[in-house]
């Protein structure tokens, strides 16, 4: 069990970078690890360091939620990634699109991916650090007077709402895995 | 009669096992998974916090590949030269394997190589299967018409502990190649120019399957390196439909069914291809007769070009930013232009067939002064096969670093880097910055053209080169 999530309030950090890829979420020379904690150090090592970068305002630390241009997480299928964002303090990453085996591993998490249609996303895009409200309950994102729906498949939304994941749900369907198992030997 | 089926149908129904609740995922089962040590560990972590086995340790091969250093071990089997870290994830993989009874190729085994070249070596990847691995290139194994696909740490402990995986069913691409490719070309430049024209998200939520005359007539090396790039394009998954290419590959392998069963396997796989009535949820064409070698000049797989070609004009901010990052100019070549490492390998041009290509450059020719030739053999079968052929000889005489076999350069956590600034012309995956270590810039291209570059010190036309004798 996690803590479910219901609804979320904060100021986003933005990060108007298309194709952000998995590499650049955690580079590799960091993944020589046996544990998922403590990657947050690592998240996004090799943009931190620039003085303009986001990263180096006094309201990043706080953020839980990360605004990024389209087709996050490209690229690698490491998990590393979502558990690099968690650990960094991220709840939520909005952008316009999300590459397949991040979104999923995101959601394994709790790391809410949020799918907002492209001309809202431009504009959420061009602010800084707005304020935003995620309400998970009605899959909305609203800033200011913005209502942007967002699609969420019914089961991942109630895994999220319920603080349940996956494993036990396959468990249960041991019985139903074993019948597969002998109706092919 | 039944409603006509694409491949990706027909092996979906056969590995569903059931669906959770209504309108739930589909509870999907995985006929083979393969394990490595950077993806794994956590995974036996959550096992063990479970209170949870390995299910099927028969279903089940694991590797060393990702942290593994390219330089020789020592005659104890340790490694002189690991990154901090890579030691305790080298000998946790090994203790749980012994506890989970899953057989693993380790250092000092014949059988070693990166995950995506044994598992086809060993002919444990059969058409028709499921096959899954905490590695996005997982996508290569669908060469055999296998639907394969990588996933997360998360997802490696439910495979571990269920043999199974909840899944949504993705939509089914056909990626039709159309014309017969111009000379020295390779199935990685048709992996190229298929990411030109698609981008590289114009797949996500698909899985591709590779149609037509030029892809029915790649070797099996080939059909891997087609599929191994379709996450590239955003697909998680690409495939080829099997036939007598694919048979003879699998042929007395040592995982492959022998005899009779072989005989009776051979005909259910038949009945593996796409319908001829069966629709495709989309279709896309891509014309490469004549296809030239092809490079990308940016910062993703999707930014292509022909070799002799101007790069384009930035249509936007991330292009202009990618060509600043490469340090690249618009409306300019990029034949000439220096690089200062050469690195062919990897889980997309580590293999034989590769190595061959690469020494048909370098057989006669040196490499250029000052530039670094890395070639790494995806697995110690191919680093062997290649001795025997005397590909070896011909790379040491030429100058380059003949390597031990992993995944190295590709992703550059075993200690391997380009160094920051300079130029790689590779025969990896990813062009993302850093890639290739901190502050690497990289340019993808096949074993050939990445050859001719290391004879030359820049990147230049492989056909020029060729032509000359």
């Amino acid at each position: 069990m996690r803590e479910p999530l219901r609804t979320l309030r904060s100021h986003a950090m933005v990060l108007p970078v298309a194709n952000i890829d998995t590499d650049q979420i955690v580079p590799a020379r960091f993944l020589t690890t046996t544990s998922r904690e403590g990657l947050g150090q690592h998240a996004f090592a090799d943009w931190r360091g620039a003085p303009e970068s986001a990263f180096a305002d006094t309201r990043a630390a706080s953020a839980q939620i990360l605004i990024a241009g389209d087709n996050f997480g490209c690229g690698s299928s490491r998990e590393h990634a979502p558990w690099a964002l968690l650990d960094f303090g991220f709840r939520a990453v909005v952008s316009s699109s999300f590459a397949d085996i991040f979104h999923n591993n995101a959601l394994k998490n709790g790391l809410l991916p949020v799918t907002i249609a492209p001309d809202v996303h431009s504009r959420l895009l061009a602010t800084q650090w707005p304020q935003l409200t995620i309400d998970v309950t009605q899959s909305v994102c609203q800033w200011d007077e913005v209502r942007a729906p967002y699609p969420i498949d019914t089961y991942e939304q109630d895994c999220l709402l319920q603080g349940r994941d996956d494993f036990d749900q396959l468990l249960a369907r041991l019985p139903e895995i074993e019948a597969f198992e002998e109706a092919r030997r | 009669m039944s409603k006509p089926q694409t491949m990706l149908d027909k092996i979906w129904a056969a590995h569903e096992v059931t669906t959770v609740g209504e309108g739930g995922p589909a509870v999907l089962y995985v006929d083979l998974h393969l394990v490595h040590e950077v993806t794994s560990p956590q995974a036996f972590t959550e096992l063990r916090h479970r209170g949870q086995t390995v299910r099927c340790p028969g279903r089940t091969i694991a590797t060393m590949d990702h942290a593994t250093p390219t330089t020789k071990p020592r005659a104890d089997g340790s490694w002189p030269e690991l990154q901090p870290g890579a030691e305790q994830q080298l000998a946790t993989l090994t203790s749980n394997c012994d506890q989970a009874g899953i057989q693993l190729f380790g250092v000092g085994s014949p059988e070693r190589g990166i995950v995506h070249v044994i598992g086809p070596e060993l002919g444990a990847v059969q058409p028709g299967m499921t096959v899954v691995c905490g590695d996005s290139h997982t996508s290569t194994h669908g060469a055999f018409g296998a639907l394969a696909f990588g996933i997360g740490t998360t997802e490696v402990a439910h495979v571990m502990a269920t043999q199974s995986l909840l899944q949504r069913r993705p939509r089914a691409m056909a990626i039709e190649l159309h014309g017969i490719p111009g000379p020295h070309t390779t199935a990685k430049d048709l992996a190229l120019a298929v990411l030109r024209k698609l981008g590289m998200h114009g797949g996500t939520g698909h899985v591709f399957e590779f149609r037509g005359a030029a892809v029915r007539a790649l070797d099996m090396a080939g059909r891997m390196t087609l599929c191994n790039m379709s996450i590239e394009g955003g697909a998680r998954a690409g495939m080829v439909a099997p036939d007598e290419t694919t048979f003879a590959y699998l042929a007395g392998r040592a995982r492959a069914p022998k005899g009779a069963a072989f005989n009776a396997a051979i005909a259910e796989w038949r009945n593996l291809s796409t319908d001829a009535d069966a629709t495709f949820d989309r279709s896309i064409d891509v014309d490469v007769g004549g296809l030239c070698p092809q490079i990308t000049y940016g910062t993703n797989p999707g930014m292509v070009v022909d070799i002799d070609e101007n790069v384009p004009e930035p249509t936007d901010d991330d292009a202009a930013d990618a060509l600043r990052y490469m340090n690249v100019a618009a409306n300019e070549p990029l034949l000439g232009r220096p690089i200062d490492v050469v690195f062919i390998g990897s889980c997309t041009n580590g293999r034989l067939e590769d190595l061959r290509a690469a020494a048909n450059v370098l057989e006669q020719r040196k490499v250029a002064n000052g530039v670094r030739t890395l070639i790494v053999p995806g697995s110690v079968a191919v680093q062997r096969a290649a001795e025997d052929e005397g590909l070896g000889d011909t790379f040491r005489a030429a100058g380059a670093e003949w390597a031990e076999p992993g995944c190295s350069l590709c992703l550059a956590m075993n200690g391997d880097k380009v160094g920051s600034g300079k130029y790689a012309l590779s025969t990896s995956n990813r062009n993302f910055r850093g890639r290739q270590g901190e502050g690497s810039r990289t340019f993808l291209a096949s074993p050939t053209t990445a050859a001719a570059a290391a004879v030359t010190g820049c990147i230049t036309d492989p056909r020029e080169l060729l032509s000359q004798s």
